[in-house]
């Protein structure tokens, strides 16, 4: 009986989230967003089997310009950049929406304990979510990385390790403000344990401006990543990885294709996510923006006194 | 002051959990192989002694100003940060004080055409602006405005014809200014120019959209609608009220977005071979040259607290609320 209740309470909460959902692509940045963002994941789950050159093969005329024969013309030991460049998708999205989920996981467990129970588990939590933002992210992911020895794996936990505490603020605020509202207390009088409070009556509430953090987050863990391995701390050669290939191309400046499309890559991956995170955004963080009534308002004093 | 020592707790902790040879790690392959460097190293790092007391030795080590050989420059790593800092902090600033003009500017036309098209063109410009890979951005500035159009200059802080100024700051743009020197300024300033630039649009982005939403929130306040029903001006009602009475959480925001100018100039700097933190931190990372790495981000951590501490006594001058509490 309570597991069918819950199942109930879930999904209503699951429709009430679902409803506000489609809204995002109302808007053209959702839409263009969303597009960019699909294209890329396909990519990324499927690059392996259509690239037209084996991405570390090196049979290729050294240092070819754009063209017919090579797209995106060729690197400075014979590799396709084109296949270089689509497996790259292959090893840094899967990579940046896992350690997304990894850092949302763990950021929001720690905030909603930190939030419900309050006191000395608070202070402490709380104290090394401080700690971890006294560093300014891409320097500690930095010391992190090397102090692990480089290698795309130790890239991605250093990721982790600075990206978790943003998820970690936010519910734990969240959670506060929920936590005294008279349906939750109603809960625990039923008899709902700590977690079951916090799964069942608080986190349908939260996951609005969670999943909106997680998805603009995507778009940052995707620019560390390469950033890392720009420094040389993330993916190795001969991986085709866009940081590295940028970082590669400093070598050879004459040769503007070997620098050019993986920025260009990394950049409409970000932008994408962003796009789609911004106008998520709009429709499921009411806190973001500033409330309707005060907007009609607005748009009534406007109107009466031009600026 | 406590997360000033849970800073160095974290240098501390990362120091020690080099998987391997502590002892390879710091004095590189060939050193360590001899027996009598081994043994006075693990002496003088205390490397027998347990975990409690080794941080001690750690902070007794901080405090002397000794933060071990890097092993790329063969120099103490103290003196090297102590050149590079300077330069590094020359650049920050300068591109803090360009994104804060021009984020003010945008951020406050978005709020008042919101929902127009300038608005929505504000919005995409600063999305992307947070999207562009700096390191890239930086590579293909310096590709198109030195080596393609010639109109910027090339790298490093000032051109090899002209002698660095007499140290006063370490700033050379300050420095040179003092000094009376006309065309070092000009020099330096044109070289500051483009990494500048390239830094500055991730904060532009960043501080325009929060811009926006303080400006939005104040604009929506009785006060401003009682100055404009007392007839000022725009321009005077934006400035004196609007912006003032957004003063304080754009300040805020301004720490974070130095946070992110930090990190921005480690992946900046090697472009244009700017001899500050960014450029060393590149070198020491892509060498693996651990206490290099350790002493940026000791150092960078150091300045993104003091900042931070600044914001807060800033607060104090601007909200005479803060100053009671």
């Amino acid at each position: 009986m309570s597991a069918e209740r819950r199942g109930d309470a879930l999904a209503a909460a699951g429709w009430r989230t679902r409803m506000r959902w489609p809204r995002a692509w109302r808007s053209p940045l959702g839409i263009v967003g969303s597009v960019i963002a699909l294209a890329w994941v396909i990519v990324a789950f499927t690059a392996s089997w259509w690239v037209p050159f084996e991405p570390n093969a090196q049979v290729l005329p050294r240092l070819q310009e754009p063209g017919i024969d090579t797209l995106l013309g060729t690197d400075g030991t014979g590799r396709d950049i084109f296949s270089r460049l689509m497996t790259g998708a292959t090893v840094t999205i899967p990579l940046a929406l896992m350690l997304v989920v990894a850092a949302m996981v763990i950021g929001t467990v720690v905030g909603a304990v930190a939030g419900y129970f309050g006191r000395w588990v608070d202070e402490t939590l709380m104290r090394l979510t401080d700690l971890v933002m006294a560093f300014p992210t891409v320097i500690l992911a930095m010391v992190i990385a090397a102090s692990l020895g480089p290698s795309l794996f130790n890239a991605v936990i250093a990721a982790i390790v600075v990206s978790w505490p943003q998820y970690a603020r936010v519910t734990r605020s969240l959670v506060l403000g929920l936590r005294g509202q008279n349906y939750v207390i109603a809960g625990r009088l039923l008899g709902h344990s700590p977690l079951r409070s916090l799964t069942v009556d608080i986190l349908p509430n939260i996951i609005g401006p969670v999943l909106v953090l997680a998805t603009l987050d995507i778009g940052a863990a995707i620019l560390l990543l390469s950033g890392l391995s720009f420094l040389g701390l993330g993916a190795q050669p001969p991986t085709a990885e866009w940081g590295s290939m940028i970082s590669s191309a400093i070598q050879n400046f004459d040769a503007w294709w070997l620098g050019v499309f993986p920025g260009l890559a990394i950049l409409t991956v970000v932008a994408a996510f962003n796009f789609l995170g911004d106008a998520l955004r709009d429709v499921l963080d009411p806190t973001a923006e500033v409330s309707k009534e005060n907007q009609a308002d607005r748009a009534a004093s406007a109107t009466g006194t031009p600026a | 002051m406590l997360l000033l020592i849970g800073v160095t707790i974290v240098t501390f902790t990362l120091t020690n959990l080099v998987p391997g040879d502590p002892v390879s790690a710091a004095l590189g392959e060939g050193a360590s192989q001899n027996p009598a460097t081994r043994e006075a190293f693990i002496q003088a790092r205390g490397l027998d002694q347990p975990f409690v007391i080794q941080y001690f030795l750690y902070m007794g080590n901080l405090f002397r100003g000794d933060l071990g050989t890097s092993l790329v420059t063969g120099r103490a790593v103290t003196t090297d940060l102590a050149s590079a800092v300077p330069a590094t902090v020359e650049i920050a600033l300068a591109a803090i004080v360009v994104s804060l003009a021009v984020s003010i500017v945008l951020g406050t036309l978005a709020a008042y055409r919101r929902g127009l098209v300038t608005d929505q063109v504000v919005r995409v410009v600063t999305l992307i602006g947070l999207s562009v890979p700096t390191f890239w951005l930086a590579l293909v500035s310096f590709y198109l405005f030195f080596l393609q159009l010639r109109i910027a200059p090339g790298s490093g802080r000032i051109s090899p014809s002209i002698t660095p100024p007499p140290r006063v700051t370490g700033f050379y743009t300050i420095d040179y200014l003092l000094n009376g020197d006309g065309v070092g300024f000009v020099d330096a300033a044109a070289h500051l120019a483009l990494p500048v630039m390239v830094l500055s649009l991730v904060t532009i982005g960043l501080l325009t959209r929060f811009i926006r939403t303080s400006v939005l929130e104040v604009l929506a306040s009785d006060y401003v609608r009682a100055a404009r029903a007392k007839g000022l001006s725009g321009t005077h009602v934006v400035i004196d009220y609007v912006l003032r009475g957004a003063s304080l959480p754009i300040l805020t925001v301004v720490g974070v977005a130095f946070g992110a100018l930090l990190s921005g100039t480690v992946l900046v700097e090697s472009v244009f071979s700017w001899p500050g933190l960014g450029t060393y931190a590149y070198n020491s990372a892509s060498n693996l040259d651990l206490p290099g790495i350790m002493g940026v981000g000791l150092v960078v951590g150091v300045i993104y607290l003091g900042i931070n501490f600044a914001v807060d006594l800033l607060y104090g001058v601007l909200d005479p609320r803060v100053r009671l509490a």
